[in-house]
């Protein structure tokens, strides 16, 4: 292949790379703005939370469960070699509070929260719902964005904390029941073992995905193209970017919060 | 009361709109014919500032629809649109309604409530259909709807954005029969786009047609059949052969 053509190529992939970037940005700053300025729409907000919140309980709740005893038995294997079995309370507490449970809850929110919200807007962008709403005096910014990006934020944390807790009891019915654990030291050495600091990392992190998962469902929802395939298209790419920007906040955060 | 200027609009290499001029009077009924493709939609889309032109000027009463109250512009306005665009998640009365129940024109909702079943039994549909959900209902039934939501604000100006497409043609002529009756009643003046001749004499005062992105003829609809324009009569008599190219 020609040098100068890989070079072109190479150009304008960083040039559609930094457009979208700059897209997203410009994005994320008018739907911050619009959550604090009127009108609000309460109604929207409600639903919001409900649809992102509580109806994602069961699948947290379920991914949080089997992660929790598969890292049970993991550790307690794992451990086994160097004769450190007993390690297993602390690190599935650990493990669950400081990176599984913030991850995998935004990753499931991901699935099932930015695919719905993307192609529910892309939907309404191709049967002119939005344009529809602007007709009718409605900002689809203030009506579509600002409510699920606002129950977002106050609910992944919220989702992460039950994904923690039930993670962590995961950990503990497996310990208990297959592995021989005493269930009140299996307590007490997960309680004192944690500490603020990984809880409050955890909750942060939730906010942080929240955002993402919320932000990107919409923003590639109201750049649909048209048809089902743009549909289509807009939720696949919602979900494949949500997953990797939540992965490298992940990175990030943990650096802020724990490099030493 | 509705002026356009010389509005151009291009996507990307593809000129839309290549200086459209027309003026549409108060209290008038204005159909915009031509092919598909043509503009037509772009047309009112600019007008409402959904669309950006790229250049020339629209005016609504002599004031620039660019500028302004943005709100209080578009409730001047209600939208007929091609597919219904109702909200899918609200309930019928709820889409009817939705001025109503929020912005500057909200009022309690049983008021809200109250009108959108009258416009509802305005465009012949019982109160019961309120608390369905638009996915319940035939394509005809969501045009009146779409109608009723469009005039539940009582506004001056309304456009109708394909209003007879996949309707049977019963359907069609209740649709152009309950869009006569309320443009009249209301004093409204309207702007619809359409492909369809039996909706264009139905509804029209006036016509204009559009090709290749400039209004090639405008006249009162009685003078379209002896206009003389070459693209017109193509267009009106369905003919293959013409000044407009089949293949397009």
């Amino acid at each position: 292949m020609n040098p100068l053509s890989l070079l072109e190529r190479l150009g304008r992939a960083v040039l559609t790379l930094l457009a979208v970037t700059g897209r997203m940005a410009l994005f994320a700053a008018q739907a911050f703005m619009h959550i604090f300025r009127p009108p609000y729409y309460p109604r929207e907000f409600a639903n919001a939370l409900m649809n992102i919140g509580w109806l994602s309980l069961p699948v947290v709740g379920l991914t949080a469960i089997f992660t929790g005893g598969a890292l049970a038995l993991q550790i307690y294997s794992g451990g086994a070699r160097f004769n450190a079995e007993a390690v297993v309370p602390q690190i599935v507490a650990i493990g669950m509070v400081r990176e599984l449970g913030p991850v995998l809850v935004g990753l499931m929110i991901a699935a099932r929260v930015t695919s719905s919200i993307a192609a529910e807007i892309a939907t309404m962008k191709v049967t002119e719902q939005i344009d529809a709403l602007v007709t009718l005096s409605t900002h689809p910014m203030k009506y579509l964005v600002a409510p699920r990006v606002l129950a977002a934020f106050i609910t992944l944390p919220m989702l992460v904390a039950v994904g923690d807790i039930i993670g962590i009891g995961g950990g503990y019915v497996v310990a208990v029941q297959n592995l021989g654990f005493n269930a009140a030291a299996y307590l007490q050495n997960t309680v004192d073992f944690l500490e603020s600091r990984d809880i409050v990392s955890s909750l942060v992190k939730g906010a942080v995905f929240g955002v993402i998962a919320a932000l990107m469902g919409c923003y590639y929802g109201m750049q649909s193209g048209r048809g089902a395939q743009g549909v289509g298209s807009a939720t696949k790419d919602s979900v494949e970017v949500a997953a990797i920007l939540i992965l490298a906040a992940n990175f990030v955060l943990t650096g802020v919060f724990f490099s030493i | 009361m509705i002026r356009m200027e010389n509005v151009k609009k291009a996507f990307g290499s593809k000129e839309v709109l290549r200086g459209m001029t027309l003026h549409v009077p108060k209290g008038t009924s204005m159909v915009i014919i031509g092919g598909s493709g043509t503009g037509k939609s772009v047309a009112l889309k600019c007008i409402l500032g959904l669309i950006q032109p790229d250049s020339g000027a629209i005016l609504v009463d002599g004031k620039d629809a660019a500028k302004g109250d943005r709100d209080a512009f578009l409730a001047r306005f209600g939208m007929l649109f091609q597919g219904g665009a109702l909200f899918d998640s609200l309930p019928v009365w709820q889409n009817v309604a939705f001025r109503l129940l929020r912005g500057s024109l909200k009022r309690p909702q049983s008021e809200a409530r109250d009108i959108a079943v009258e416009k509802l039994r305005r465009v012949g549909l019982k109160p019961d259909v309120a608390d369905l959900f638009p996915a319940e209902l035939s394509g005809g039934m969501q045009k009146r709807v779409g109608l009723a939501r469009a005039i539940a604000a009582e506004p001056e100006i309304i456009f109708f954005d394909e209003p007879t497409t996949g309707l049977d043609p019963i359907m069609a002529g209740v649709i152009n029969d309950l869009i006569r009756e309320i443009v009249v009643e209301m004093g409204a003046t309207a702007m619809t786009i359409t492909h369809d001749m039996t909706s264009v004499r139905a509804i029209a005062d006036n016509v204009a047609m559009l090709h290749d992105g400039v209004i090639k003829w405008t006249g009162p609809v009685a003078g379209m059949d002896d206009s003389g324009d070459p693209y017109l009569d193509q267009f009106i008599h369905g003919r293959a052969e013409g000044p407009i190219e089949a293949v397009r």
